[in-house]
């Protein structure tokens, strides 16, 4: 099936890795990209594309899988499915599972159910330290070669600042990108949303934004020094952004994602008390919204990420203090970030696809994100008129910690193709 | 007026009127204890449940006398911490409680917003007793309403709230309350234990006691916890009760007439002497006699019934 010759007629095709948006058709065989421009190929399956943005495959570069572990909240199966229905053909999962993805047996093993799950591309992160305890390095050399494409203790931050410093100057040699979650966990304590005035008249412990942009500053003075890659995951405050712009302008090789809640919603949808706003690092200001909109705009920030961390309705339906951190957002990812960036003008198009494939495929050091001829045929076929109301009741995900759930959104994938394999979306 | 509320769940979101009708109703309600028989029939046929998930005493036991002296059934539930403790999630505990068809939940917890949760998911009347560091409104009303009455007024009053504002629910429903009914508020205190963003609720921050005591008509005192030290928020209580706390002698800084309010229970010594807290200027027992007519005024209202 893989195999197939396919023949995607009259799309608008943006590739932003070759700069291309123009109408054109794309031929597919041996589930590879064989030729882009106008053509008239015999094939099996022909899609017409009339009306649609044919792009390189989205590569959603932050996603937490559960398996192994927590099957009840997401198994690479679901969500692999729920990265096929919201338009992702490659997620990049991150290792805090139980156990951790720490050693070379395990990123295999999320290679071998990515394969029998038989949907999207699964890259595995593998743990910067041991048991993402922070202390020990993991061993980095043997978990690239089990298929780890970057490292992370993503859920934890790596605290010490000399086991960073050494997780950056290892993973270099092997050309490997570290993503840093951002927390002083001395300053966020047992906060549970940002620190401010909201948190002031709820009465909830607050995280300050110092708690990350502390946390950003170091790993932007050690990647200087070590001469290696950081990558800043999920940024939410203005003052990061500003912080990375500088250390951009600076030649540091630092990288950045932000997270659509992030860059769409704010600390005032705390006062519902509704956990399903509840994640790490936490919904911050408007002030925040717009300088993330800004860093996006201007390249600060490279990718968009959706962070998708599922949990179970009985573990996060509670008091909103004892619930759990994370939303999920495979499936509302691609209509609230053209929604957002793409309907209001901010981005063009070729910007916002740029950040859901070239940048983030170059970030992990993936041969994904472009149409170029012989890169697999991942594409993402999408209907950016489409009008639809977000239901996380309708999710492939086994979790229904949406934050979006019930938003009005522009924009829906059609047709999600790995390797040459059609997956038709309704 | 007439009251249209299914709950009381902070002072945020009532208007000045409804505070000015539940401390009038409050009023009327205080004569009902000089009677030889401390009791009426408002809610007689009703049942009160006290949803306890959080120790306390003495809003625990005025909440059952108040539901009593309305007549109605209660229901005490007790529980040291979050029920999930036990594998049972805050909903369903709330749900079987409702199945016993109860008419109003009264309800403390640690977590702020449980008491708006609870009024989402059952049908029954909810009146929060302090949700976390959130809110505690029926004790910013009995403290409203033992200003009034000692004083004759709210508006223009000066009233200082002295030292924990970040954790206190007190302050949080006195703030509210005290701003709408056209109060000046300030809070003096250390500044680890102030909100930074305290002035844009209309407050006055201060961090000298002596310097700003005389200004005041009322000085509210907040308790002091000592997991605060343990958290680094002031270095010793000795340093915190010389500086914050209230002695005989700053107290000659003071107004003549100033009112010492404290909703308990007391640090002696901490943030109150014994001379203070036992002194003339002290209606601190005062404050919980009242709290009983307000706690009746509450249930009464939001019951929905009508004499």
């Amino acid at each position: 099936m893989a195999k197939k010759r396919i023949l995607i007629k009259g799309g608008r095709v943006v590739d932003p890795a070759r700069k291309i948006d123009r109408v054109a058709d794309i031929f597919i065989e041996g589930g590879q990209i064989r030729n882009v421009g106008s053509m008239n190929y015999q094939a099996e399956e022909v899609i017409d594309a009339t009306g649609l943005v044919v792009a390189p495959g989205f590569v959603d570069m932050h996603v937490h899988l559960r398996e192994p572990g927590d099957e009840g909240e997401e198994t690479i199966a679901s969500g692999s499915a729920a990265a096929i229905a919201g338009g992702f053909t490659s997620v990049a999962c991150m290792p805090n599972t139980k156990p951790p993805i720490d050693n070379e047996a395990s990123a295999e093993y999320v290679l071998l159910l990515a394969e029998r799950a038989g949907g999207a591309n699964i890259f595995p992160i593998g743990g910067v330290t041991k048991g993402l305890a922070g202390k020990e390095l993991s061993e980095i050399g043997q978990l690239s070669r089990g298929g780890a494409v970057a490292f992370s203790d993503d859920g934890n931050p790596v605290s010490d600042a000399e086991v960073m410093r050494r997780g950056l100057e290892y993973a270099s040699m092997f050309d490997k990108t570290v993503i840093s979650h951002c927390e002083d966990l001395s300053l966020s304590g047992d906060g549970v949303m940002n620190e401010g005035y909201v948190s002031m008249v709820l009465g909830l412990r607050g995280i300050p934004k110092a708690a990350e942009e502390v946390m950003v500053s170091r790993d932007i003075i050690l990647a200087a020094h070590t001469k290696s890659r950081v990558h800043i995951a999920h940024v939410s405050t203005a003052g990061s952004v500003d912080l990375i712009r500088r250390a951009k302008e600076q030649g540091v090789k630092v990288t950045a994602e932000a997270a659509p809640h992030h860059f769409t919603l704010t600390e005032e949808t705390i006062k519902t008390f509704d956990s399903k706003y509840k994640m790490k690092p936490p919904l911050r200001t408007q002030e925040d919204v717009d300088a993330l909109k800004l860093g996006l705009k201007d390249g600060t920030i490279d990718a968009i990420a959706s962070d998708h961390a599922p949990h179970s309705e009985e573990e996060k339906d509670v008091e909103f203090s004892f619930a759990p951190n994370g939303v999920i957002g495979l499936e509302s990812t691609l209509p609230v970030a053209i929604t957002e960036l793409y309907k209001t003008g901010l981005l063009t198009l070729i910007e916002l696809v740029a950040k859901f494939t070239s940048n983030p495929s170059a970030i992990l050091g993936i041969n994904r994100g472009t149409l170029g001829e012989g890169a697999s045929a991942d594409l993402t076929i999408i209907d950016l008129e489409r009008e639809w109301t977000l239901d996380s009741g309708r999710f492939k995900s086994r979790s229904r910690n949406c934050p979006f759930h019930g938003r009005k959104v522009f924009g829906k994938a059609a047709y999600s193709i790995v390797g040459g394999k059609v997956f038709k979306l309704d | 007026m007439s009251w249209h509320r299914k709950h009381l769940l902070t002072l945020e979101e009532l208007t000045k009127e409804e505070i000015l009708h539940i401390l009038d109703t409050a009023e009327s309600f205080k004569e009902v204890s000089t009677r030889s028989i401390k009791k009426v029939p408002a809610l007689r046929g009703k049942v009160v449940a006290n949803l306890f998930f959080e120790p306390s005493t003495r809003t625990r036991i005025s909440f059952v006398l108040a539901a009593k002296r309305l007549s109605a059934d209660t229901i005490d539930f007790s529980s040291a911490g979050s029920s999930t403790v036990k594998g049972e999630t805050f909903k369903d505990t709330s749900r079987n409680i409702e199945a016993m068809g109860i008419d109003i939940a009264v309800i403390r917890h640690s977590a702020p917003g449980a008491p708006k949760m609870l009024a989402e998911c059952i049908d029954a009347r909810v009146v929060n007793a302090g949700d976390g560091t959130h809110e505690h409104p029926t004790q910013g009303l009995l403290d409203i309403f033992t200003m009034r009455e000692e004083k004759g007024r709210v508006e223009g009053l000066n009233v200082l709230f002295v030292g924990d504002i970040t954790h206190s629910r007190v302050a949080r429903s006195n703030i509210w309350g005290l701003k709408k009914l056209g109060a000046n508020v300030g809070v003096v205190g250390p500044a680890t234990l102030i909100p930074q963003k305290i002035e844009e609720l209309g407050v006055k921050v201060y961090h000298d006691l002596d310097e700003v005591i005389g200004q005041f008509d009322v000085i509210n005192l907040l308790r002091i916890q000592l997991e605060r030290q343990r958290q680094n928020l002031f270095p010793t209580i000795r340093e915190y009760s010389r500086l914050f706390g209230i002695t005989g002698e700053r107290m000659r800084r003071a107004k003549p007439d100033v009112l010492i309010m404290h909703p308990g229970p007391i640090n002696r010594g901490v943030e109150i002497t014994p001379e203070v807290a036992d002194g003339p200027n002290s209606v601190i027992l005062k404050q919980v006699t009242n709290g009983l007519a307000v706690r009746m005024a509450v249930l009464y209202l939001v019951s929905g019934i009508k004499d």
